[in-house]
């Protein structure tokens, strides 16, 4: 290769990187802009002053921004609760014992996935509204752990999988009971796909929307509620406040998500 | 301790009992799918159906069709359109990162195009509605380099808003599934046909695509099944007609708590992704009974 060939070719890829790099973080920053600013309108290219007027009305005992970042945490928390228990055993026969009709059980659980949810959440609202539980907190979880456990089936069944049979032989060759072997080997060693599925699951219910959106309605108010509220209604600020409070979990996550999915568990996912 | 005795309980219990404990390890999860998610699913087929009596027709249906048969195409090319450009982002930058052979551009991308992974779409939505408006960044940015005249300034926040904030936020899940399955083909394919002359992209087309087409495809059919289904991103920089058969679901229900059609719209937007899923799923069961 010419050096002038050579050339244009770093020039190329440096351009498409900077590209690359506005189209990822020009959005993000926008929304860091709208968080800050205090005044900005049309056809001013950035805000005319900056200041933190509205996160002092966001975090005010009167701004429903604390109440909703609790109750957006409470369904989180109460989900991958719920969530775990059910996933964990299933997940543990999923990726470790002989099942019958594993194929189609495994079908069930890629269902959520590979159907649109709208459907589902319209109807259950409307039963929910019928029996009660919509518009409560246990309407809620309800909702987002049917969604979420089957992410946590897949992977805690690839992490109950991807542990090495031949240490659980060891331990029962040396008279260890099934139970005392569950717990102090094949738990142990699941225990980072565990963990992932559980911030899955607590990531996914915090982010819910359209859900929430259904069943939640008048009297749960989660963080996505209150963003899209403040949207709608025009407040930009407000709603960029909010949007960065959702982002800090998601980006974290983003961040670390491969410290806790190894290669190995994640190429177990959905098999 | 009764370890012993437990052991002799475990070993002495016959293989079908043991299997009957598996299934009932699972039977909690499969019932919480079952009612709270494929119950509600039979309800809204059973409510596309049925009239306020009772009895069968195909009237909502029609009404459906009548009133949001615009929005039912609008929604397919949306919909379509976006799982085709987040094809090519995909396998853009899996590609790169696989073959490309600057290790700092390589590094760089692995940390750049994963950014919006977890972001949610009510977010992105937000997030596109401030960025793609008329006095949005982009715009902005546009005019400062030269590339538009100030006066050619326009919105975005049309079709091309939708098409942009899921393009966006499902291109790097795609991308992330894609790039795994890449790094685990055997490099000497790659480095064989690379010695003998092969450009990369011809790598990328010939070799290492044909060996990770069942993780694109489950990838743009999740993306393909979720975009179908999001409400938020539609609702937020779209709203007016033509729009997403979600905006009309949400529509039916919150204004005229019209639950018959929106059933209706349901059903037909389960039928685009039975399209979708159908090639999933077989994909699925394949994988699971290897």
């Amino acid at each position: 290769m010419t050096l002038p060939m050579r050339f244009g070719q770093g020039a190329l890829r440096a351009v498409v990187l900077a590209l690359l790099a506005f189209a990822i973080f020009g959005p993000l920053l926008n929304l860091v802009l709208w968080a800050f600013a205090e005044k900005w309108y049309f056809p001013n290219k950035l805000p005319l002053e900056y200041g933190f007027t509205f996160w002092q009305r966001v975090f005010s005992p009167r701004g429903n921004a604390l109440g909703s970042l609790g109750t957006s945490i409470w369904i989180a928390v109460l989900t991958v609760v719920l969530s775990l228990a059910v996933a964990v055993p299933a997940g543990y026969a999923l990726g470790r014992l002989k099942l019958p009709w594993r194929g189609l059980i495994l079908l069930a659980f890629l269902l959520p996935q590979a159907v649109p949810n709208l459907p589902v959440y319209v109807n259950i609202a409307q039963v929910f509204y019928r029996i009660g539980l919509a518009g409560t907190i246990p309407g809620v979880v309800l909702v987002h752990a049917s969604h979420g456990l089957v992410l946590a089936v897949w992977i805690a069944s690839a992490a109950f999988a991807s542990v090495d049979g031949s240490l659980e032989e060891a331990a029962r060759n040396m008279g260890a009971s099934a139970w005392t072997c569950f717990r102090t080997i094949t738990l142990p060693l699941a225990a980072p796909g565990l963990m992932a599925s559980a911030i899955f699951v607590f990531l996914e219910s915090v982010d819910e929307f359209t859900g929430t959106y259904f069943v939640g309605v008048p009297d749960v108010t989660t963080l996505p509620l209150l963003m899209f509220n403040a949207s709608m209604g025009g407040n930009y600020q407000i709603a960029s406040i909010t949007a960065l409070l959702l982002l800090v979990p998601s980006i974290g996550f983003m961040l670390v998500v491969e410290r806790f999915l190894k290669a190995d568990v994640l190429a177990m996912v959905g098999r | 301790m009764a370890t012993l005795a437990d052991d002799a309980v475990v070993a002495a219990r016959p293989g079908g009992e043991r299997r009957w404990v598996a299934l009932a390890l699972v039977v909690p999860a499969l019932a919480v799918v079952g009612v709270f998610f494929v119950a509600p699913l039979v309800l809204s087929a059973v409510g596309a159906f049925r009239t306020s009596g009772g009895a069968f027709t195909l009237a909502h249906f029609a009404k459906a069709l009548d009133l949001y048969g615009r929005d039912l195409v609008f929604t397919i090319a949306i919909v379509v359109l976006s799982t085709a450009l987040i094809a090519v982002v995909a396998i853009a930058i899996a590609g790169y990162l696989t073959l490309g052979e600057h290790p700092r551009a390589v590094a760089l991308l692995r940390w750049l195009y994963r950014w919006p992974l977890f972001i949610p779409f009510v977010v992105a939505g937000q997030i596109m509605r401030t960025f793609l408006a008329k006095n949005g960044m982009l715009n902005h940015v546009l005019i400062g380099t030269g590339l538009i005249e100030p006066i050619s300034a326009q919105s975005m926040l049309d079709w091309r808003g939708i098409v942009v904030a899921f393009v966006w936020k499902q291109a790097p899940f795609v991308t992330l599934l894609l790039a795994g399955a890449m790094a685990a083909i055997e490099r000497q394919h790659i480095e064989a046909a690379r010695n003998l002359g092969a450009p990369r992209l011809r790598v990328l087309v010939d070799i290492v695509l044909p060996q990770v087409r069942g993780t694109l495809l489950v990838g743009l059919v999740l993306s393909f099944v979720t975009m179908l289904s999001v409400l938020s991103v539609p609702l937020m920089i779209n709203p007016n007609s033509p729009t997403m058969i979600t905006v009309d679901i949400a529509y039916r229900i919150n204004t005229f708590s019209d639950y018959a059609v929106a059933n209706a719209l349901c059903l037909l937007s389960l039928l685009l992704a039975a399209f979708g899923a159908a090639f999933y799923l077989r994909h699925a069961v394949r994988s699971a009974a290897s």
